[in-house]
């Protein structure tokens, strides 16, 4: 075990935290104007799950029909069941087109039109003129996208020489004595070294946390590292209970199989062989929003229309496409179909199910990027030195529901956001603060597991087991559908693996890759994640976007109007009201959400 | 099944040795993938080093060698392995723990071939125009998810990683060479007009039978020296 009882220190004007496209479009900002940036990440930059998303990127270029950034606003809205902030969504939808053609100017190399323009495809929950017409707004790199954004981001990087820390794991944040943000302490996952990197100015983009699910889409790092250390910091949780079942994962697997094949035209059918969107959907049918297809494929099972043996699948057809559309604009599609479930999708239907696959809730920030939390009369404050974008963010641009094709442009629009807000702090004072930092809390975390299991033990509890464990108390407790007995009985099975994580021991001391150290720091964050979420859906006594209360069926916009603040102390918690007031549209009022 | 290992600690051990684990078939499915024995074994052994993420392929961490072959352990299904499979890292790069190897030579090769987009400059009301003929150009060049299956299995590059820019590198170069916005090609093939660049190349073929992605950096680099035979 390397050293805990002293840390060198390095000082920067700011931390990058996670390099996935929100960090590494805010480390390129830093980088540009001039500032001494770090950026950490527990893998190698294109590591990142930036790397995994698919589909496209929102923006109203109005390339294949008309649009405007007012009515992608709109569609945004509704979409996130009129939980999102309007003056967010607003800015990000305002900033949308030039932030994707910044992107196109880094090298994206986005599928074209026969103009030579960007390609744009129809995706779920997109209208022309405020709920008219389908929309085509989500601009795309063949089924690529988000691969095509992060390596052309990490190749910008590269070109100004951006000041790397690959495969460094983000313990904890550290305060300093007048309780501000001042760093981070960092283990170097080559030789399990500590090291402190100082900075008046830490950026949280650490991603989602999807591993809190047994079945999800995501990446195995994605375990909301930046959620727990913000937890563990005394700030709060933002929407936690809203997490986004992706319609279509690879049935028992997960894997992603993008909205693009229903936006070229793929269709979901039961096992009547019926196109059942239509019941659901009349108008717009298989390109409804996200939770609204999702819950319809878990109706259709449930009531036993489901496809193979065990009836729990659907399938998603696109057999009927031309091939030409399969193999230029779904070749990653076809390629997962023939991996993971052996079928040419070209002929046979994917076998499909909803699957864990983004966090719309998180860190809460304002607009620039700055994390706030209440004070003691519930006035929403900027912490000092703290940033948060992306995912691991709640700004919240995504509400209850996010539409497909925002996410990539959520962590492009704050990332830029963020670095600029951090660019004008260090413009007006770029002093490193002489206080102290205070390292109790890291140094007790990081002496808690160095404790050893009791020889006599019989057969010790190991940290995978409580991961697995952990996964399958949220899938059952946390799922599609939750009513109050089943979230009761989760709290109760997550006290059991609370306790069980304060037992647990490591069994491997070793110092270079430690694997089995860096799941245990992982795995304290996705308790106090699943904490977070399992409190906070309990409060919500509605239905909203993808909370869906089997219990409480319909919105409640006198009651629930508002955003949940989750806290670690006690498990407290707080709201605050939604915005409905953009800057420059008219407010967008709530109203029955149809497709 | 039985894995046999080669596993390496560098606070304990002098060299690299093989370990031989049992792995119960009734843990496995039909349609396992070998990086699924692989989170089984690590159950057994916590210790266990390897690299994993994304688990469908497209983040490149889990390149390692497979009875003798570069492949990624997530896209790898073990019932085209046979009853006993062997594990080693990814050769020609040095090793740090088990099957994780060092690879900041091969990073340090694709850095070294300016792997980023230079356009004419343009304000951000308008994007480059690209005919969807040219943007196909970089089809099988784009894709790349930076692995190390291929420059790691090119004898090219196992004698001079340190010199030899290797498939990996020079695939991400054409790429940049063939894209119709970028307005250095002449220089970027004066650069690439080298024995150690393209020329170190002997057309062997190791990186197109190795990648997992279905790539062909041999042909690519044929490409690109033909390219410089017109346009040089």
């Amino acid at each position: 075990m390397n050293s805990i009882k002293s840390f060198p220190i390095e000082t920067f004007d700011a931390l990058v935290i996670g390099a996935g496209g929100a960090g590494m479009r805010a480390s390129l900002q830093l980088i540009e104007d001039g500032h001494k940036v770090a950026m950490i990440s527990k893998v190698f930059p294109t590591r990142s799950h930036t790397v995994a998303a698919q589909g496209g990127i929102n923006a109203a270029l109005g390339n294949v029909t008309p649009d405007k950034w007012e009515w992608h606003m709109y569609d945004t809205i509704k979409g996130s069941d009129f939980l999102g902030d309007q003056d967010a969504i607003e800015f990000m939808c305002q900033e949308a087109s030039e932030i994707v053609r910044e992107l196109e100017h880094f090298g994206v190399p986005f599928s074209r039109l026969d103009n030579g323009k960007i390609y744009q495809r129809a995706f779920g929950g997109q209208s022309q003129n405020y709920g008219e017409e389908q929309a085509h707004r989500t601009c795309a790199a063949a089924d690529r996208t988000g691969h095509a954004i992060l390596h052309s981001l990490y190749q910008q990087n590269l070109r100004l020489g951006t000041t790397f820390y690959d495969e460094y794991y983000a313990v904890d944040l550290l305060k300093n004595q007048e309780g501000e943000i001042n760093g981070v302490l960092v283990m170097n996952i080559h030789d399990g070294a500590y090291k402190i990197l100082q900075s008046p100015h830490t950026l949280l983009a650490t991603g989602g946390a999807g591993q809190v699910f047994r079945n999800n889409t995501n990446a195995s790092i994605n375990t909301g590292d930046g959620l727990g250390m913000v937890l563990r910091a005394g700030y709060p949780l933002q929407d936690m209970e809203f997490w986004q079942f992706h319609p279509t994962g690879v049935s028992g697997k997960g894997m992603l199989i993008s909205e693009a094949v229903r936006g070229e035209g793929g269709k979901l059918r039961n096992a009547l062989g019926e196109a059942f969107m239509e019941k659901y959907a009349p108008k717009v049918k298989d390109l409804a929003s996200r939770d609204v297809v999702a819950r319809a494929i878990a109706i259709e099972v449930n009531e036993g229309r489901g496809c193979g043996p065990n009836n729990d699948y659907v399938l998603l057809d696109i057999s009927h496409l031309p091939d030409e559309v399969i193999t230029e604009r779904l070749p990653g599609i076809r390629d997962i179909s023939q991996t993971f479930l052996g079928i040419d999708p070209v002929k046979d239907p994917i076998h499909v199910f909803p699957t864990c696959h983004y966090m719309m809730g998180g860190i809460p920030t304002n607009i620039a990027g700055q994390v706030i939390s209440p004070d003691q009369n519930g006035h929403q404050q900027v912490v000092k030195g703290l940033y948060a974008i992306g995912e691991c963010a709640c700004v919240s641009v995504h509400g209850a529901n996010r539409l497909g094709g925002n996410s990539l442009l959520d962590i492009v629009v704050f990332g830029r956001k963020a670095a600029l807000t951090i660019h004008e702090a260090l413009v007006e004072s770029n002093t490193q603060t002489g206080s102290p930092l205070n390292l109790e809390p890291v140094k007790n975390r990081l002496t808690r597991w160095q404790k050893k299991n009791d020889p006599s033990a019989e057969k010790p509890d190991s940290v995978t087991q409580v991961k697995k464990d952990l996964q399958l108390v949220m899938e059952r407790g946390c799922g599609v559908f939750r009513d109050e007995p089943t979230m009761q009985k989760a709290l109760i099975e997550l006290d059991d693996i609370q306790a069980r994580l304060e037992k647990v021991c490591l069994t491997d001391f070793s110092n270079v890759f430690n694997l089995e150290r860096l799941a245990a720091y992982e795995l304290e964050n996705l308790v106090a994640i699943a904490y977070a979420t399992t409190r906070s859906a309990l409060a919500r006594t509605e239905s909203r976007g993808a909370h869906t209360r089997v219990d409480y069926t319909e919105r409640d916009d006198i009651e629930w109007l508002k955003h949940t603040l989750y806290f670690q102390e006690n498990h407290q918690l707080e709201f605050k009201p939604v915005n409905l007031t953009p800057k420059h549209h008219k407010s967008i009022e709530p109203k029955p959400r149809v497709y | 099944m039985k894995f046999i290992i080669s596993r390496y600690n560098p606070e304990t051990d002098q060299a690299p040795y093989d370990q031989t684990f049992d792995l119960d078939n009734a843990l496995l499915a039909a349609d396992s993938m070998l990086l699924d024995a692989l989170h089984l074994l690590r159950e057994q052994d916590p210790s266990l080093g390897y690299r994993s993420s994304c688990q469908e392929g497209v983040c490149g961490s889990d390149g390692m060698n497979v009875n003798g072959k570069n492949r990624l352990s997530c896209v790898t299904s073990l019932s085209e392995l046979g009853q006993t499979v062997t594990l080693k890292p990814l050769p020609s790069l040095p090793i740090i723990k088990d099957l994780i190897i060092d690879m900041e030579l091969f990073y340090k090769q694709y850095k070294d071939v300016n792997p980023f987009l230079e356009a004419e400059p343009l304000d951000l009301e308008h994007e480059h125009l690209q005919s969807p003929e040219d943007r196909s150009k970089l089809d099988g060049a784009y894709e790349c998810i930076m692995c190390g299956c291929c420059s790691t299995s090119c004898p090219s590059f196992w004698w001079n990683p340190d010199q030899f820019a290797g498939p990996a590198a020079l695939l991400a170069a054409k790429r940049f060479v063939v894209d119709s916005r970028d307005i250095k090609h002449i220089d970027r093939l004066k650069e690439l007009d080298s024995p150690t660049k393209t020329f170190r190349c002997r057309h062997i073929q190791n990186c197109t039978d190795a990648c997992p992605k279905g790539l062909n950096p041999s042909r690519a680099i044929q490409e690109l020296k033909s390219i410089m035979v017109k346009d040089l």
